[in-house]
């Protein structure tokens, strides 16, 4: 779908929209934290991921390069954590 | 205190629904009793989650209406394929229970500074909620900061907030751009926020100023790049995506 005043429709939202489940995934606040792109090498707030929640699974991408920073799936009452797109993380 | 929310963890927390209020036609401002409420930061979020009967859940986050100190309110738009927002403004009523847990985010935030660097704010359609809740934690802390809300509607009975936002304060402005329809003799700003409409209402990058963007994803993407074009530092221009909802 492509909107006619700001261009192509965009189901992405970012970093912000999952406070929540890096929380509690990490015991701690994590939007503000810097992640470094184990592809690119660029780094940003986790709140500036390109992240895709209707995924099976939640999607944080790199906002540089698209590569895959993160996935986290839910399973019952676990997160399933995969960090390997990320070359650091630095909470703040 | 016996009760309070563990240190360090984020608990669900049983949050009762003290009143139900109209912004527009479509978005409603929920105001919320929680015993054990440790208080929020301007701009934060908050998770809700519904589980129905047969113990399907969904969770969504929601950006905090309300200024630090005050009781906490959301404002939600219905979004019609929605799963949570048409339940959340058309069949909760005051005394329903739901689930919440927060305050959430702390990047998008903003800590009230007595003085500082000029904000600016641009809200796309229901982008404008977390500004709301900074605009009256300026005025609550007596903040002298410059801030100037340049809030893109699809029409004027679609501001939320309008009577608010008409006086807000010493040092604050509001500058409205209508996308889609105008009153007649309407003397502000018409269609999407674009880098003229910027070079006009935005702080010269020469102050230093401070910018937050809010709104529909495609909306935020257009409006951060035309700030960075005028000279705003990618750092110093925050952002926060809502999805893919129609444009404002």
């Amino acid at each position: 779908m492509t909107d006619e005043l700001y261009g192509p429709d965009d189901s992405a939202l970012d970093g912000n929209a999952i406070g929540g489940l890096l929380y509690e995934v990490f015991g701690a606040e994590m939007t503000a934290a810097e992640a470094t792109c184990a592809h690119c090498g660029k780094t940003a707030r986790l709140a500036e991921a390109i992240v895709y929640i209707r995924a099976p699974g939640t999607v944080m991408r790199c906002r540089t390069c698209t590569s895959v920073l993160a996935v986290v799936v839910r399973k019952q009452e676990m997160n399933c954590v995969d960090l390997s797109g990320l070359a650091a993380l630095q909470a703040s | 205190m016996a009760g309070t929310a563990v240190r360090g963890r984020l608990t669900w927390q049983i949050a009762t629904v003290a009143a139900v209020r109209p912004e527009t036609a479509s978005v409603r401002t929920i105001q919320f009793d929680i015993p054990h409420w440790g208080g929020h930061e301007a701009g934060q979020h908050v998770d809700i989650r519904l589980t129905a009967d047969d113990g399907y859940v969904a969770e969504r986050s929601y950006s905090i209406a309300s200024a630090p100190g005050e009781p906490l309110e959301l404002t939600v738009e219905r979004l019609e394929d929605g799963e949570v927002s048409p339940y959340l403004t058309e069949e909760l009523r005051a005394g329903d229970e739901l689930e919440i847990r927060g305050p959430i985010g702390g990047y998008f935030v903003w800590d009230g500074g007595e003085a500082g660097p000029p904000l600016l704010l641009v809200a796309g359609g229901s982008g404008v909620v977390p500004f709301r809740s900074m605009l009256r934690h300026r005025a609550r802390v007596g903040s002298t900061v410059p801030v100037r809300l340049l809030y893109s509607a699809r029409s004027l009975p679609d501001v939320i907030y309008r009577a608010e936002l008409d006086m807000p304060g010493d040092g604050a402005d509001v500058v409205y751009t209508l996308t889609r329809q105008q009153p007649p003799g309407w003397a502000g700003h018409s269609g999407r926020v674009d880098g003229e409409l910027l070079t006009e209402v935005a702080w010269p990058p020469g102050r230093g100023p401070l910018a937050y963007v809010c709104g529909p994803t495609a909306f935020v993407e257009i409006v951060a790049g035309e700030l960075v074009s005028l000279g705003y530092p990618p750092d110093r221009v925050k952002t926060e995506r809502y999805g893919g909802v129609a444009a404002p």
